[in-house]
């Protein structure tokens, strides 16, 4: 065991420069993606393709009048809670599901027919039955992503390793404990796949959601700058979105999953 | 038909029995698995059950460690509480996400704590405390799994073969190991195995099983001067035993039976 060590570091040290590495060639490539932009859009010349240097300018303007980072508020509230209900009732839903055979059984038709129906007709029918508001804006959201989420945790839980569910009985663990260190620990990579997928889909569709029904937000500004052909505005929207949704990526998402994975790559 | 039951059984338990068992029938779909068997298990007694592979050993662990309760029999202890039972599985079965150390503290309950950290410095695991399963080799996650179960304070181990597909040395180291954490507080223990001389080296009594559906085919008593004296003293016994096991209708030539 003592001559694992040095063999270990050296590994950190590979595993070190090949982050380094791969920091570079992503500036590289998103520097090259915003000179291209900016190359054609010059050439364009076009009011409908203004090039990257007016979209950051607009960014900034919308910035600093309050505007921009107000309505980037609203929509991520929104998006916070509908994927917080999401994940947790998909999860559980899941679980069961994926647990308990005849609970699956008797609600695998319903997930089916619930994921193929069109977010539009969710988002149209919710805004219909419960009224043009924030609850509703919320639930049509987390209806559309609900059910994948329970198809992954569902997938999760049929690969939950039994034995160490046995262990745990004979060792009179609560149910509560079993939960938490035995079998969540199980699910952790099936939830991070339902979050990363989660969170583009109701990007998505809490815009069109503030589009049908709300007056803010993101979905709604755009939805103004569409209707004046305001194609820099909409872009600045855009990118600021983007940038955000990288933020949470890389600040909250891929630190997360490094800490609850540790225990697999320390070895 | 009666199912596993505690106190308040027909059945009345002398104070030094620590397990008593009897089993009518227990069938997986129409196939008998277990057949008619009983036997009790003494305070601070090892008794080893010996048979071929695949005979229901480990089935029978699963029924008196509660994680099998279809079965036709009854199971009872001393006492109105079901016992404290400390399992080592076949397989080490530790949570990959945990420490050696996080791995006991989770089915500890409060009042051995302090105990834990002792097994883990006689099991000579202290300097692994702090590293995760796949870390360690197949020899140390057994120790760790027989750790676990005596740092729970249990009033019976029941060890499912802890040293199967261990290379001989490390099963050896292994054995006194399990020996040192039981004289620590010699505990009822059930250790399944289909090494005769294993079973030789560290039990007071042997069970020798058949197959299909199991019975004991005879109950021997492990004489005491070779009794946890080393596999090489236990090596000829366990030979006289293996042969005997090949012939159930000899058991009479058996030395020293009970």
């Amino acid at each position: 065991m003592a001559a694992d060590g040095p063999v270990e570091l050296r590994m950190h040290a590979q595993g070190g420069t090949g982050v380094y590495r791969r920091g570079v060639m992503r500036v590289v490539s998103v520097l090259v993606l915003l000179v291209t932009w900016e190359v054609a859009a010059r050439l364009a010349g076009s009011r409908l393709f203004p090039p990257a240097s007016s979209v950051f300018r607009a960014m900034v303007q919308l910035s600093r009048s309050g505007q921009l980072p107000l309505n980037l508020a609203i929509t991520l509230k929104r998006v916070a809670l509908a994927f917080l209900v999401s994940m947790v009732l998909g999860s559980a839903l899941g679980l069961a599901m994926g647990l308990w055979r005849w609970l699956d059984l008797l609600l695998d038709s319903w997930l089916t027919m619930l994921l193929n129906l069109p977010a539009l007709v969710i988002i149209v029918l919710i805004y219909v039955w419960f009224g043009l508001s924030d609850t509703s804006a919320i639930i049509a959201v987390a209806l559309n992503k609900l059910p994948t989420t329970a198809v992954t945790l569902r997938e999760g839980a049929r690969t939950i390793d039994h034995d160490l569910l046995d262990m745990a009985k004979s060792f009179h663990m609560r149910r509560w404990p079993v939960l938490r260190h035995v079998i969540l620990p199980q699910l952790y990579p099936y939830m991070f796949a339902a979050a990363r997928a989660g969170l583009a889909l109701i990007w998505k569709i809490v815009l069109v959601v503030e589009l049908l029904g709300r007056s803010n937000g993101v979905g709604f500004e755009l939805q103004v700058y569409f209707q004046l052909f305001d194609v820099t505005d909409i872009l600045a929207y855009t990118l600021a979105f983007i940038l955000v949704v990288q933020a949470i990526e890389w600040c909250v998402l891929q630190p997360l999953e490094r800490r609850l994975g540790s225990w697999r790559t320390s070895h | 038909m009666v199912r596993a039951a505690a106190a308040g059984a027909p059945t009345r338990i002398m104070a030094n029995i620590a397990l008593n068992v009897k089993i009518r029938q227990k069938c997986r779909g129409s196939r008998p698995v277990l057949g008619a068997l009983g036997f009790q298990l003494a305070d601070g007694e090892i008794v080893a059950l010996v048979g071929p592979s695949g005979c229901g050993k480990t089935t029978l662990l699963k029924i008196i460690g509660g994680l099998d309760t279809d079965f036709d029999g009854l199971i009872s202890w001393r006492g109105d509480q079901r016992p404290r039972i400390g399992t080592v599985f076949q397989e080490p079965r530790l949570l990959p996400w945990r420490t050696v150390r996080q791995n006991l503290a989770l089915v500890l309950p409060p009042d051995a704590r302090a105990g834990a950290d002792d097994l883990l410095h006689r099991l000579n695991l202290w300097i692994f405390r702090d590293a995760y399963p796949a870390q360690l080799s197949l020899g140390m996650a057994r120790r760790v799994a027989i750790a676990r179960a005596f740092a729970i304070e249990p009033e019976i181990v029941l060890l499912d073969e802890p040293f199967v597909s261990l290379d001989p040395e490390m099963a050896a180291r292994c054995r006194d190991l399990l020996l040192d954490a039981w004289r620590r507080r010699p505990t009822a223990a059930l250790l399944v195995t289909h090494d005769m001389t294993e079973a030789a080296s560290l039990a007071d009594r042997i069970l020798l099983l058949s197959a299909g559906p199991m019975r004991i085919l005879t109950d021997v008593t492990v004489p005491t001067s070779i009794r946890r004296n080393g596999v090489a003293a236990a090596a000829g016994f366990a030979q006289q035993l293996a042969a005997m096991a090949g012939s159930p209708g000899a058991t009479s030539a058996l030395p020293d039976r009970q």
